[in-house]
């Protein structure tokens, strides 16, 4: 059950939400993910895409926070 | 504890520290009033503001306003200024004694990274609560006592708006004994030994002991891409040791910034569980309107609504004051003639440095307004929700959607659009949005459109099709080259690391339009004192190139200009510009459109010789127009031919004809280099677009 609720924050439904499970190092983008207050065991809601279709809009910590599609596919959530 | 001040008497320095979109410059701007100093960081443009603020028994104290900040590891250069100043790393600014950090209360977990980082430094803090009002709508409760307590800082709740709370923290900020935060917290085992290191090390380059421990564990968070000129680099030593550590964690598979950022959070949110309560609130009038204007419809609708009104809000109210300064400059100019005597002082002072100043000062107001809309998209928190909906379509040329307000503003003005790529925070994509910007066709091209396509059409009237449509190319051709040109850049000369959008949506606020005001007159003082000197001497320069080597007395206009040494340059370039099919009378107006690109007109009357055109409105351009159509080479062919029209359009949607964006361009580059490069790059595209068209053209028999 809990392994399948394994999925990628990029490819949460609109409204879901998720804890943050894991996400590469490497890479200045996911540090200030990190220091923007996403980290493991987070928990986040992907409120919506940008009207294109990217970036995302998810809330985090009581705040809006952006990121891009590119960043969103290696960030590992577990869907609550 | 507190660090004593080096110079008994003088006023206590105040850095007053927050993340973007927390209020600080409301904050900063009730504590010092009109009492400010605004200027630059020497060699980064990173605005400086310093003001003097009053305590309660008026007492001098000095606040440094510094750049919004999400973490003192820097990924900006506004960030990297926050860091060096509070470590002390810049000469130029005094080290602060104490620090005021002011937070969102609405948002106070992922405000309380920075100031975790902030408390480390061993300096006396302040901590403020802003927007407290807010923070109650949407149900939070702040135990403020409490976090009083578990920080041992004074933590004072304030509205900056209503001024509320000011009194309180200028009660505070003039205490003696401002304590040292007691808030302990324990680094992780893993990275202690590293820390313990490289804070000994530090420490031995004279700074005291708790800062060197906040710099060693700043510095493994920092990957000091953001390298600052003005910044003392770390010494030698110190970067072995953080290189040894480095490459041992990499080989055990350590990831040190994130266990040094959990840590911080694991901590904040300590803090934050015995502070914070929230009652679950309704969705927020932010969530409401964020459901509308980031609609896959509405959204686009309002961004284009919200768009028209600010062009139109430019073109319209913009007319006014540009109308009256035109009158003003030339009355001006008229009563310096009526009093001085004939000579070359009196030519100087009105043809040159008048005429010149006033080229500029009549595009201020477009560059006022402009700044107004920027301000007030900015203070509302719409900016960053038309960069969201832009970003797809800006990453497809390797930008992001913080480019997007700057680019569209060129189109009326690349001055204030190229001043408003201060808010993107990444080096390479700013630089790159700055040389694409006047690419965009701006409003002072247009006068020159609005004469080529009159000449390019037989009769009197250009037909509405005919103008729509050749309107279109032109906008569509500039602002395709500003896309493909940032393309080209972010692959070639400016590659970098793939630009980020990780961006707050700040909630919506009402603006303050005292704050919005002060910024719009600022800025534009700003580009008044920097590109004025810059300007006057450049249009004394052409004023020269156009006045000698005097003519007899008593020659018409059109022969002084001739014999001029702009004709000499006009004639000496004629073999350059013949094959875009361009003769050394239109070199004139290329080289006088320097000083503005609609001089172009006026200086073409003079050199075609027709008296008075007129100016602005009243300006007629059907004398013109004839005169235009009746050029010829000297072997009788027509200049003007439509192609010929056609093509002086594309080279002026191209090539760099702005000595006021040069000026801005030098100075929000903070170099020579890249204003030089803009302007080859720009004219040379326009050389070559324009030959091709013209031979092309001439090839097909046109």
């Amino acid at each position: 059950m809990a392994v399948e609720a394994k999925a990628k924050l990029s490819e949460l439904p609109i409204g879901a939400s998720a804890i943050v499970r894991g996400y590469p190092k490497a890479g200045a983008s996911f540090l200030r993910l990190r220091e923007m207050g996403v980290l493991p065991g987070t928990s986040v809601t992907l409120v919506r895409t940008a009207p294109l279709g990217d970036p995302l809009e998810i809330k985090v910590r009581g705040y809006n926070l952006t990121l891009r599609k590119s960043e969103a596919e290696h960030i590992v959530v577990e869907r609550v | 504890m507190a660090p004593s001040h080096p110079v008994p008497g003088a006023p206590r320095v105040f850095a007053l520290v927050g993340n973007p979109n927390c209020g600080k410059s409301t904050l900063f701007n009730a504590l010092t009033g009109l009492k400010q100093k605004v200027g630059n960081y020497p060699g980064v443009t990173v605005e400086k503001k310093i003001g003097t603020a009053y305590s309660q028994h008026g007492q001098a104290m000095t606040v440094i306003d510094m750049p919004g900040a999400y973490s003192l590891a820097a990924r900006s250069p506004d960030e990297a200024v926050t860091r060096d100043v509070l470590l002390g790393r810049r000469s130029d600014t005094p080290m602060p004694d104490r620090i005021i950090c002011i937070v969102d209360a609405s948002n106070l977990e992922r405000s309380l990274y920075l100031v975790h980082q902030i408390l480390d430094l061993g300096r006396p803090v302040i901590l403020v609560l802003n927007m407290m009002d807010i923070a109650a709508k949407s149900g939070f409760t702040l135990r403020t006592a409490r976090l009083e307590k578990e920080l041992g800082i004074p933590v004072i709740p304030c509205e900056a708006v209503n001024g509320k709370g000011l009194i309180d923290l200028r009660l505070a900020m003039s205490r003696p004994d401002l304590p040292l935060s007691r808030h302990a917290w324990n680094i992780p085992a893993a990275i202690a030994p590293a820390v313990a290191e490289l804070q000994a090390s530090l420490a031995s380059d004279e700074k005291p002991p708790l800062s060197a421990r906040a710099e060693a564990l700043l510095l493994l968070t920092d990957q000091d891409a953001v390298r600052v000129s003005g910044s003392t680099p770390l010494s030698e030593r110190t970067s072995a040791i953080l290189k040894g550590w480095q490459r041992r964690w990499e080989g055990e598979g350590t990831d040190w910034a994130a266990i040094l950022v959990q840590a911080r959070y694991d901590a904040i949110g300590r803090i934050a569980g015995e502070v914070v309560q929230r009652v679950p609130a309704g969705p927020s009038a932010t969530e409401r309107i964020d459901m509308l204007v980031t609609h896959p419809l509405w959204g686009w609708i309002i961004l284009g609504a919200v768009m028209t009104l600010v062009f139109l809000g430019i073109f319209t109210l913009a007319e006014y004051p540009m109308d009256w300064i035109d009158h003003r400059v030339a009355g001006f100019g008229g009563w310096v003639r009526s009093v001085l005597p004939a000579g070359d002082l009196r030519n100087l002072l009105t043809d040159g440095a008048i005429a010149g100043v006033g080229s500029i000062l009549v595009f201020l107001p477009q560059i006022l307004i402009l700044f107004f809309f920027i301000g007030l998209l900015e203070s509302t928190g719409y900016m960053a929700r038309a960069a969201f909906i832009m970003d797809r379509l800006m990453s497809r040329v390797g930008l992001n959607g913080r480019s997007f307000i700057p680019m569209l503003s060129s189109y009326a003005c690349a001055i204030p659009g190229i001043m408003a790529t201060r808010t993107i925070e990444d080096a390479k994509d700013r630089l790159v949005t700055i040389l694409v910007a006047p690419l965009m066709s701006c409003s002072a091209r247009l006068p020159v459109y609005l004469l080529m396509m009159a000449a390019l059409v037989p009769g009197d009237r250009v037909p509405l099709m005919t103008k729509v449509g050749l309107m279109m190319l032109m906008y569509g051709l500039g602002t395709g080259g500003a896309f493909g040109f940032a393309w080209l850049f972010k692959r070639t000369l400016l590659k970098g690391a793939p630009s980020m959008m990780i961006m707050e949506l700040p909630p919506y606020h009402l603006p303050r339009l005292r704050d919005v005001v002060f910024q719009m007159a600022e800025r534009a003082w700003v580009f008044v004192r920097n590109a004025g000197t810059v300007i006057l001497a450049i249009s004394i320069v052409l004023w020269f190139l156009s006045a000698y080597p005097r003519s007899p007395q008593g020659a018409p206009p059109q022969e002084q200009l001739a014999h001029s040494f702009a004709g000499d340059a006009g004639r000496a370039m004629e073999p350059l510009i013949k094959p875009l099919g361009f003769d050394w009378r239109v070199g004139i107006g290329l080289i006088s459109s320097f000083a503005a690109r609609e001089v172009f007109v006026s200086s073409t009357a003079v050199v075609f010789s027709v008296d008075n055109i007129g100016e602005g409105k009243a300006m007629n351009v059907a004398p013109l127009r004839t005169a235009l159509r009746d050029a010829r080479w000297p072997d009788g062919r027509t200049l003007f031919t439509p192609l010929v029209c056609l093509c002086l359009m594309i080279y002026y949607v191209f090539a760099m004809q702005c000595m006021s964006t040069v000026a801005v361009v030098r100075r929000e580059t903070n170099s020579l280099r890249w204003p030089l490069f803009q302007i080859v790059y720009m004219t040379g595209t326009a050389w070559v677009v324009t030959f091709i068209v013209y031979q092309a053209g001439r090839a097909l028999g046109f």
